[in-house]
């Protein structure tokens, strides 16, 4: 296992007293798997995906990766925002190299590395136009692409799509579970959107209302190893979409 | 793109350069309306020129001052001071407002400082800057900081506080340093920010030197404008407050196209 999560608590404090965000959290996660978090709003699963991202310390348990609990921020894991937030006075090759910029590694070998994803995923014309000048979709995949170009081995996905048009959506997240998938990347998607996270993980972590408990892992055996588009025709599509709702429901 | 214009677009292209220069028009009309009615109603005696003064007694004035040399001597001085005041507001400002941005703790303990302080009317402080500095530049240049400094910081460490929070997660999660954040995101960010409290300064500083040289100067717009209306020569006042006019307009004009220039370089609006 590459992520092992074990008892993860969060209390936020503020004048007016102590609220809980995230109550026992205990899972653990595969190399090379998907898995979705989700939960009603407000459960802490954008807590728990900031605390693996070491940009918050929890109040209890710990989070280890590759059997070494993580005190934060780590080479290892790599975030990708809501929105793209590019940086829309930088261009798309600036925009992309911007971590590795910031960690001085912009040699040549990483920057051969980072045209060769551009390439491959069809945005090599682009490296000198500014994000404004990009659509919604290419500029999602600019972001993941800033978020590979350092090397994590785990991606963590804050509602990515949120900003995005249902059309859009759609295609983008297909979009990016190709690439995904194609790196051989862990990813942990957080998202309020269950066909989203049915379409695309290989498990979905179910959250309480706050403060969040894991309820329940439902694992999706035969939608595994197709891509979204696909898994929201399959007959089962329906079948994990009701049981997830049905336990998100019976929580809020 | 096509070569032909529908219909419709030219006639709307043409509708659209109709209006403006009607209002182009329209404004010149004005302008010179009231220039005639003024010498017209000064020439009749409608009113008193003495008092009023009149387009063409200005007029001689600024010949007289052209010719005697005081005209970009004057001149000259009040926009050095200008210039002066709002870069120096503007540095100053935004290099306190780093400062505060860096040491949150800093900022929390000046903040009501910074907030009374901005609520006073700055011109009362004048004559402090005169004991202590002289009557001479320096106090008027003081003045000019006094009035555009505290704005100036607020306003920046508005902008510095309005980043997207999202985006300083994900520097943070690059591995950026705290300086790293601060020149590679939020600076860029707030380059909006800069201009338009440069904008302001251009303005504030005019009344900062304009005020101080009312109070201590012998030279520049200001002390003209004193020196005018102290030995009752209407007609140098109102000369010189359209040349102020002409000067302001031409700096803020400068700002402007400083902007243009800085939005074309950065590809975008910031």
């Amino acid at each position: 296992m590459i992520v092992d999560i074990k008892g993860v608590r969060k209390l936020y404090q503020s004048p007016e007293g102590e609220i809980g965000a995230l109550d026992d959290i205990t899972f653990s996660i595969e190399e090379g798997e998907f898995i979705s978090i989700v939960g009603p709003s407000g459960c802490g699963k954008s807590t728990l995906l900031s605390i693996i991202a070491g940009l918050e310390a929890p109040s209890g348990g710990e989070i280890c990766v590759d059997g070494s609990p993580i005190r934060g921020i780590n080479p290892k894991i790599g975030y990708m925002p809501q929105k793209d937030q590019l940086f829309p006075w930088r261009t798309i090759w600036d925009n992309v190299t911007l971590g590795l910029e910031v960690q001085g590694r912009r040699d040549q070998s990483h920057q051969e590395f980072v045209k060769r994803l551009l390439a491959r995923y069809g945005l090599a014309q682009f490296t000198g136009c500014v994000p404004g000048q990009l659509s919604g979709g290419m500029r999602q995949r600019c972001a993941l692409i800033r978020t590979l170009a350092t090397g994590p081995r785990i991606l963590l996905l804050d509602e990515p799509f949120s900003a995005l048009d249902y059309q859009t959506r759609l295609s983008v997240a297909d979009d990016i579970y190709r690439i995904i998938k194609n790196e051989g990347k862990t990813a942990i998607l957080v998202t309020h959107d269950i066909a989203e996270a049915v379409s695309m993980s290989d498990r979905v972590a179910v959250l309480s209302a706050r403060p969040g408990r894991l309820k329940e892992i439902v694992d999706q055996p035969e939608l595994h190893g197709l891509d979204p588009m696909r898994r929201r025709d399959h007959e089962m599509f329906h079948h994990y979409f009701n049981r997830i709702w049905k336990e998100i429901d019976i929580s809020a | 793109m096509p070569d032909m214009l529908s219909e419709e677009r030219a006639r709307y292209l043409r509708k659209r350069a109709r209006s403006k220069r009607a209002v182009l028009a329209a404004q010149a009309v004005l302008l010179i309306l009231i220039f005639v009615l003024w010498e017209a109603a000064a020439r009749r005696r409608w009113i008193d020129p003495f008092i009023t003064s009149s387009p063409s007694r200005i007029w001689k004035t600024f010949r007289n001052l052209y010719a005697s040399g005081d005209l970009f001597r004057h001149l000259g001085v009040s926009c050095l001071e200008t210039v002066a005041g709002f870069s120096l507001g503007t540095l100053i400002g935004t290099a306190i407002a780093v400062l505060l941005w860096w040491f949150p703790a800093l900022r929390r303990v000046l903040d009501p400082y910074l907030v009374v302080l901005n609520s006073l009317p700055k011109t009362a402080l004048g004559p402090i800057f005169i004991v202590w500095m002289g009557a001479g530049p320096g106090a008027i240049i003081a003045m000019t900081l006094a009035i555009s400094l505290i704005v100036t910081i607020l306003e920046v460490l508005n902008g510095f506080g309005s980043v997207d929070t999202g985006k300083i997660s994900l520097m943070k999660t690059l591995g950026a340093s705290r300086a790293q954040i601060l020149t590679k995101l939020v600076i860029p960010a707030n380059a909006a920010t800069f201009v338009n409290a440069l904008k302001v300064n251009v303005g504030l500083s005019w009344v900062g030197v304009i005020m101080g040289e009312f109070l201590v100067s012998r030279a520049g717009l200001g002390y003209l404008i004193v020196y005018g209306s102290q030995v009752f020569k209407m007609d140098l006042v109102m000369a010189t407050v359209i040349l102020l006019l002409i000067a302001a307009a031409g700096m803020y004009q400068g700002v402007l196209l400083l902007e243009k220039a800085m939005k074309k370089h950065l590809g975008v609006s910031a």
